[in-house]
């Protein structure tokens, strides 16, 4: 098999995306913390975590897929030792076991966890070779999902687990799943949401209530939608400048380097900006969509679509949370919000898609 | 292995188109979201932004207290007002400059000009327009919360000095931070903050100083409080206790005066300072709030160095009581046999040139031997000692004896002094030694130069046998360092009986006997020019013998030394000798109550005497008391400290 690696092969247009997001991100990381003490020269540290990002996502696009596919049964069970470990073992932080301390930093062990259930995946979808999803395998498929879902739902971390289910809905959807069995899975969720309800934690459940009504509570979670939507909403058309966000920079807005860096934008830059930024998005998610179609084989595309299904969701689940769409989750904007491991992760499964980008005309 | 892929390329289109299309709804329901909160109900949510702002106004922490060894406040902190001119809404700024100007008595230039000056700074940062607001401008802010919602009062913590420059060049005096201070910080100053500036306030200033807090409140568009947000406590800073006597503080203070000079007291069983005095001292208080640029040009260019702490600052001649070293390197190096004696006619010729002694013109000592030499001072005798010792042994003593170099002591800017050497020449004028010059330095004249505090610390430590405790302020002090430097006993015996005879037996010091106590010590009278120098302009006051007296008690194994300089005192034994003496006889005294269980620690006024130019007691504040120093920093210390 004769591998075309060439330079040329690279999704130059989808790195040029993904690069013009992360610069609005440092901007806006920037005017949202330079006045603070704490936290200032955040956003030289979010350039050093894109360089390496960038870095290890042509890293990665050099080892043939094929080959981490068959490596799958190996990083599905790293990847469970690594959630259990880091429930025995983790460090505990803002509340909840996330971390591990791998060389000096702490990093977010469920955001690999992501990145080794994209690639189980499409390797237990690419083995079934009918056009039909069979009752079994679908099951097969939630099994697989369900574990690490579980394990990290215990850490705890609602935001992260709920990722891995568009990662499954997608690629069951592609794989062919039957109306009557999406229908019946659908039925049964319904059934055990109050259940799923009754093992939420306080602040999981406050966090819903008062997203429900946020007039009860102006102080607490509801508070921060409610700041959330006072600086989007005062933004206008326009904005109101960089730098010159008065919610922002007075600190109205909460995380507003992090989870919230789409609302610092829109206050500054208005619906002008915001509309830039999501088509910025749209441009990016078809793109992976494309290159989806256009991979080598099944596994190939599988790969993709779950990249592409996992950044969508997080697109979703953020960005309606800032306009109040959605409770809090705590799920960041890829590529735009400040973190080590989450744009780690988003150029991690980048390098995935560059993976099967290069080998589409292998054969 | 990898046969799971190969030739299955059936892609499906159909689902795959419809996730594009997915992605593009979700897209278009995002965005139909951010035109209604940006576009249709816009001006809604910009009336709620406007109501946001918040207003942070800084808590200041009171830095700690400093007191005594007994626990009596000298040094605290009174609360006052600050005014503060908020910014955040620039129109509602510049449309009320007029009528803060008029009511808080500023100039509008002045107001304007601190305005500007502020650009820089964020906007929600308040700046301060008046740092002590009087009644009036409390009065004037309160009336108008409605109309001037700009105005906020912010209350400060002033320290307060005991009056007239009571050990104010022991305690320092506070200050603004300089830029340069909070580069070096890492952060931890900002811009406005007080630090120590000199003495101990600087010392320890990271024990001194608290961490200022924040209350953050919503306030509306009109600047009244909507509610509360977030309030961080101020940590209040530590109080220090000193190793200071507040009543030898007060005897050393009367007993110098308004002379120019200092007195140091010190336990050179343990280095700690009892008494620290120098003067003339400011007063740190009126630099509390803010010092006149006129006021510190002032006290720069004084004459008399007010900002000097003559204790740890004044480098001069220490004149004979620099004999005590050379007779300590004659017993010690044995170079001069112990029993030599001269011949003093009033002077003495060396290399073809006259050295006089102090009692030249009134016949000499006569003959003279090592007890009489000190006892009486003879100068004749130290020349000769001095020649035959030649001036690298008596560098290594004086060095060894703790002169020429730093105490150690915890207080910032101490001066070395300078003890002179071959080598020292060499490199400094790069040229040779001239023998002459160590006739004079043998009498404590020429270019050797000390401060008071590396005195008592020299002649304590030969009391004790070469034994040198670090002097220090700070009381519990973790570790003292010390010096030895052991002398033999017959050195330490006979050193201490000649110090004893300075001022038991008829010597120099006869003037400062007192009945009980062994109260020893040595004079000195160290010229500050050279006779043929004072032969040419004549007799002048600036040119008069600056006076010394080290003097100690016991003779053996000192509970305290007292280093007395008086500038152009001219006698060093009959000017310096009596101030000595009354602060160990106020020890003494304070000792004998603490004995017979009389002693309490009272806190009685400092005088500063009518002499004093200070302020007048009967204006002066009201005594602090360590109880009720300040009752609220100490709820406000208290529960920072439960918040925690």
């Amino acid at each position: 098999m004769k591998e075309s690696q060439g330079i040329r092969e690279y999704d130059w247009w989808l790195l040029a995306l993904v690069l013009t997001v992360c610069a609005i991100g440092v901007i806006e990381i920037y005017s949202a913390t330079h006045t603070s003490n704490q936290f200032a020269g955040m956003h030289i540290k979010q350039l050093r975590w894109i360089f390496i990002g960038t870095v290890l996502m042509f890293a990665l696009s050099r080892f043939d897929y094929h080959k981490i596919l068959d490596q799958a049964p190996i990083l599905y069970l790293v990847g469970i030792v690594a959630l259990v470990a880091v429930l025995a073992i983790g460090r505990t932080r803002f509340g909840a076991k996330r971390w591990i301390p791998v060389l000096g930093q702490f990093l977010q062990v469920s955001e690999l966890v992501k990145l080794i259930i994209i690639i189980v995946l499409a390797r237990f979808l690419s083995e079934v070779r009918t056009d039909r999803l069979s009752l079994a395998d679908l099951l097969k498929a939630g099994v697989l999902c369900g574990v690490p879902l579980a394990l990290i739902l215990l850490q705890p971390d609602l935001g992260t687990a709920l990722v891995l289910v568009p990662m499954l809905v997608v690629g069951v959807f592609l794989a062919g799943i039957q109306w009557k069995h999406a229908l019946a899975i659908v039925l049964v969720g319904m059934m055990m949401l109050p259940l799923g309800w009754h093992v939420m934690k306080p602040y999981q459940k406050e966090r819903i209530t008062t997203f429900l009504h946020p007039e009860d509570d102006p102080k607490g979670s509801g508070y921060q939608l409610l700041q959330s939507k006072i600086a989007v909403g005062s933004g206008g058309f326009y904005g109101k400048g960089l730098g010159n966000g008065s919610q922002n920079q007075l600190g109205f807005v909460p995380v507003r380097y992090s989870d919230f860096i789409l609302a610092a934008l829109a206050e500054e830059f208005g619906f002008v900006g915001v509309f830039v930024t999501l088509m910025l998005y749209m441009g990016l998610l078809l793109r992976l969509v494309q290159n989806g179609r256009r991979a080598n084989d099944r596994a190939g595309m599988f790969l993709v679509m779950g990249v592409a299904a996992a950044l969508s969701f997080h697109v979703l689940v953020n960005v309606a949370m800032v306009i109040g769409f959605m409770p809090v989750t705590g799920i960041p904007l890829p590529l735009m919000s400040y973190g080590g491991s989450a744009t780690l992760f988003v150029f991690l499964s980048l390098g995935l898609v560059m993976n099967v980008r290069i080998r589409r005309f292998v054969n | 292995m990898s046969y799971w892929f190969r030739n299955d390329s059936r892609m499906p289109q159909a689902r795959l188109k419809v996730m594009s299309f997915g992605i593009m709804a979700m897209m278009a329901l995002l965005l139909s979201g951010f035109w209604k909160l940006q576009v249709v109900d816009s001006d809604h949510y910009a009336q709620l932004a406007e109501r946001n702002s918040i207003r942070t106004i800084p808590i200041i922490a009171p830095r700690g207290n400093m007191l005594d060894r007994e626990g009596r406040v000298l040094v605290d902190s009174y609360p006052s007002f600050s005014v503060l001119l908020l910014r955040d809404d620039a129109a509602l700024l510049e449309r009320s400059l007029p009528l803060v100007a008029d009511g808080l008595n500023i100039s509008m230039d002045e107001l304007r000009q601190q305005v500007d000056a502020a650009r820089a700074l964020p906007k929600f940062q308040p700046i301060v327009v008046k740092p002590e607001a009087s009644k009036a401008d409390i009065a004037f802010i309160e009336s108008h919360r409605a109309d001037l919602p700009v105005l906020e009062m912010l209350m400060v913590h002033r320290r307060r000095y005991l009056p007239g420059g009571f050990l104010s060049h022991v305690s320092g005096y506070v200050g603004e931070v300089s830029e340069q201070q909070v580069e070096n910080s890492n952060g931890r100053l900002r811009p406005g903050d007080i630090v120590g500036k000199t003495g101990l306030e600087r010392q320890y200033n990271d024990i001194l100083m608290g961490a200022d807090g924040q209350r953050r409140m919503i306030v509306n568009s009109v600047g009244k409080k909507v509610e509360d947000l977030t309030e961080t406590h101020a940590v209040a800073g530590k109080p220090i206790q000193l190793t200071i006597d507040y009543d030898l503080q007060v005897a050393a203070e009367q007993a110098l005066g308004d002379r120019k000079g200092s007195i140091v007291a010190l336990d050179p069983r343990t280095g700690e300072v009892l008494a620290m005095v120098s003067h003339p001292a400011p007063d740190p208080n009126e630099f509390a709030v803010r010092i006149p640029r006129e006021e510190w040009q002032r006290l720069n260019e004084d004459d008399d160095r007010p900002l000097l702490n003559r204790a740890i600052q004044a480098q001069l001649a220490p004149g004979s009581v620099f004999k005590i070293v050379m007779a300590t390197a004659m017993l010690e190096s044995k170079a001069v046999p112990k029993t030599m004696t001269a011949f003093c006619p009033g002077y003495a010729e060396f290399y073809g040139r006259q050295f006089k002694c102090h009692v030249y013109g009134k016949g000499g000592h006569g003959v003279v031997d090592f007890h009489k030499a000190i006892v009486q001072s003879c100068d004749v005798f130290f020349y000769n000692v001095g020649k035959q010792l030649g001036i690298d042994r008596i560098s290594y003593y004086a060095t060894h004896l703790g002169l020429g170099r730093r105490t150690g002591i915890d207080l910032p800017s101490e001066e070395p002094g300078l003890v002179p050497s071959e080598e020292w020449v060499q490199r400094v004028y790069h040229r040779k030694w001239y023998a002459g010059e160590t006739i004079s330095v043998a009498v404590g004249q020429g270019a050797v130069t000390t401060t008071p505090l590396q005195l008592a610390r020299m002649i304590g430590g030969v009391a004790m046998g070469g034994v040198f405790k670090e002097p220090h302020l700070l009381l519990h002090a973790k570790s003292v360092a010390e010096d030895r430097f052991p002398l033999s006993e017959d050195t330490t015996e006979r050193v201490t009986q000649a110090m004893w005879g300075v001022v038991n037996e008829g010597g120099t010091a006869a003037s400062a006997r007192l009945e009980g106590v062994e109260f020893s010590g040595k004079s000195g009278s160290a010229q500050v020019i050279g006779y043929s120098t004072r032969d040419r302009v004549g007799k002048q006051k600036r040119f008069k013998d600056n006076a010394w007296f080290v003097g100690y008690a016991p003779r053996r194994n000192p509970e305290i030394v007292v280093a007395v300089l008086v500038e152009a005192g001219e006698h060093g034994g009959a000017v310096g000798g009596p101030l000595a003496r009354d602060v160990v006889k106020t020890y003494y005294e304070k000792k004998a109550r603490k004995e017979q269980g009389q002693y309490t620690a009272e806190f009685k006024r400092y005088d500063p005497g009518s002499s004093e130019k200070g302020i007048p007691l009967a204006e002066a504040q009201p005594a602090i008391k360590s109880e009720d120093a300040t009752p609220e920093h100490r709820v406000r210390a208290e529960r920072a400290n439960e918040q925690r």
